[in-house]
């Protein structure tokens, strides 16, 4: 490692921890008069929202205002988030086309006539009022979508480097974008499914790589950090599900033999080995959801974890402590994010290899 | 003891299952880098794809202590 990359990862991770400490005091400073709950401020943080919040400044809320979008009985109604003004517990009421909202734990509930607050019953189904679909640009999709246009802005331009290029010598953004598309061909793709068939799911595989890879990163910076995109369970399900497609759909007839009718063993065996088989296709994609979410989570809760630290003793003795855990857990977590997208490329890779590969005999 | 505490103890020893289990990878790759340094390259991919299924493991466990 050059002295300079040093430099840039040290400086990033300083950075990272030191505006994790600062999210964390706004928090407290902004509910003094209640205890601070570790529990709380984490899982606020980890979860989706209507808005995205990015600090607090002199007990007032900064956040950028994020379209609702709800599918209700008398059709769709949009407003933006911002006329909730910031509350989350269901006290302020919007009216839209003569239907009345009301937000409780990020969760929007329409209520019914003369309510004036949604209540629950014990099994927490709403008594007075009713959940609409919704629809909403939360701030995970508005995240996904800065990935989606920053992966596009990336890509072109380097596709256009080589079209201009007389010598396909990579310069600019291509030089380092090659490596890195060389890398996902050359230790992922052929070694998993074989040298001659790699090359149609390329896309899919160089696709996967790049959006897990950017969204964990962007769920390190801090100012966007409260976006834990890739820490979200529908998001690693519907990539599941696409890897679940892709080898299914590619799967050839050597494939489904080995699931419903094992060869080469006995006709007990086959009958007692295609229960489990069927059942390991499916575990398979669940495996690879769980694994990406459980990780990406996990990072989020430690670091936030330490930094509750500071709070939970209440004392700024335990912040050296605390800022130098997190540092160091945030440099593990820049390898971890890198490694997580390599996983999950790699791991689909070798399901679609097992899905294509011949008959050995 | 709460279902909470039996919980947290059940993610415990889901932890400790998947230690056991990357170090023992951990220190067989090692041995074979030693062994043979020539194939240190395939032998660190196969040991990440393994320490991904161990964890996979542990990661069951750990979302299991968070669903209850």
């Amino acid at each position: 490692m050059t002295l300079n990359t040093f430099k840039s990862v040290f400086f990033s991770a300083l950075f990272m921890a030191t505006s994790f400490g600062g999210y964390a005091s706004e928090n407290q400073e902004n509910e003094n008069d209640k205890e601070f709950n570790a529990k709380e401020m984490i899982m606020h943080h980890v979860k989706d929202a209507h808005e995205f919040h990015i600090l607090d400044w002199n007990g007032k809320p900064i956040s950028i205002a994020l379209p609702i979008i709800l599918w209700t009985d008398q059709g769709l109604v949009t407003f933006m988030s911002s006329e909730f003004h910031h509350d989350d517990s269901g006290s302020h009421i919007v009216e839209k086309d003569g239907l009345r909202f009301v937000k409780y734990h990020e969760k929007i509930y329409q209520l019914d006539a003369n309510a004036q607050a949604v209540a629950f019953d014990a099994e927490h189904h709403p008594t007075n009022a009713s959940k609409p679909a919704d629809f909403s640009i939360t701030k995970n999709v508005f995240m996904m979508w800065v990935s989606v246009i920053v992966l596009l802005l990336v890509f072109i331009s380097t596709a256009r480097v080589y079209k201009k290029s007389s010598t396909k010598i990579p310069t600019g953004i291509a030089g380092f974008m090659e490596p890195l598309i060389v890398f996902v061909r050359d230790e992922i793709a052929k070694p998993m499914i074989g040298d001659h068939k790699y090359k149609k799911y390329m896309p899919y595989l160089l696709t996967v790589f790049f959006f897990i890879w950017l969204n964990n990163i962007f769920g390190l910076i801090p100012i966007v950090n409260g976006a834990n995109v890739s820490g979200n369970i529908a998001f690693t399900l519907t990539l599941a599900v696409f890897t679940f497609l892709v080898t299914n759909f590619s799967g050839n007839k050597n494939y489904w033999k080995h699931i419903f009718w094992m060869p080469g063993v006995p006709v007990p065996m086959k009958i007692f080995l295609m229960p489990i088989e069927i059942v390991g296709m499916f575990v398979k994609p669940i495996s690879l959801m769980i694994r990406l979410f459980a990780n990406i989570t996990a990072g989020h809760i430690i670091i936030l974890a330490l930094m509750s630290l500071i709070f939970i003793f209440e004392t700024t003795w335990v912040s050296p402590v605390s800022v130098a855990f997190s540092l160091f857990i945030g440099l593990i977590e820049i390898v971890v994010v890198a490694i997580q997208a390599y996983i999950f490329t790699v791991l689909s890779a070798l399901y679609i290899g097992m899905a294509t590969e011949e008959a050995h005999h | 003891m709460t279902i909470t505490g039996i919980a947290a103890i059940g993610a415990g020893l889901a932890a400790i299952g998947a230690g056991m289990g990357i170090g023992r990878i951990g220190g067989s790759a090692m041995d074979a880098m030693a062994r043979q340094p020539e194939i240190q390259g395939k032998i660190q991919t196969s040991a990440l794809i393994l320490a991904a299924f161990v964890e996979a493991v542990a990661l069951f466990g750990v979302v299991a202590a968070l669903i209850v």
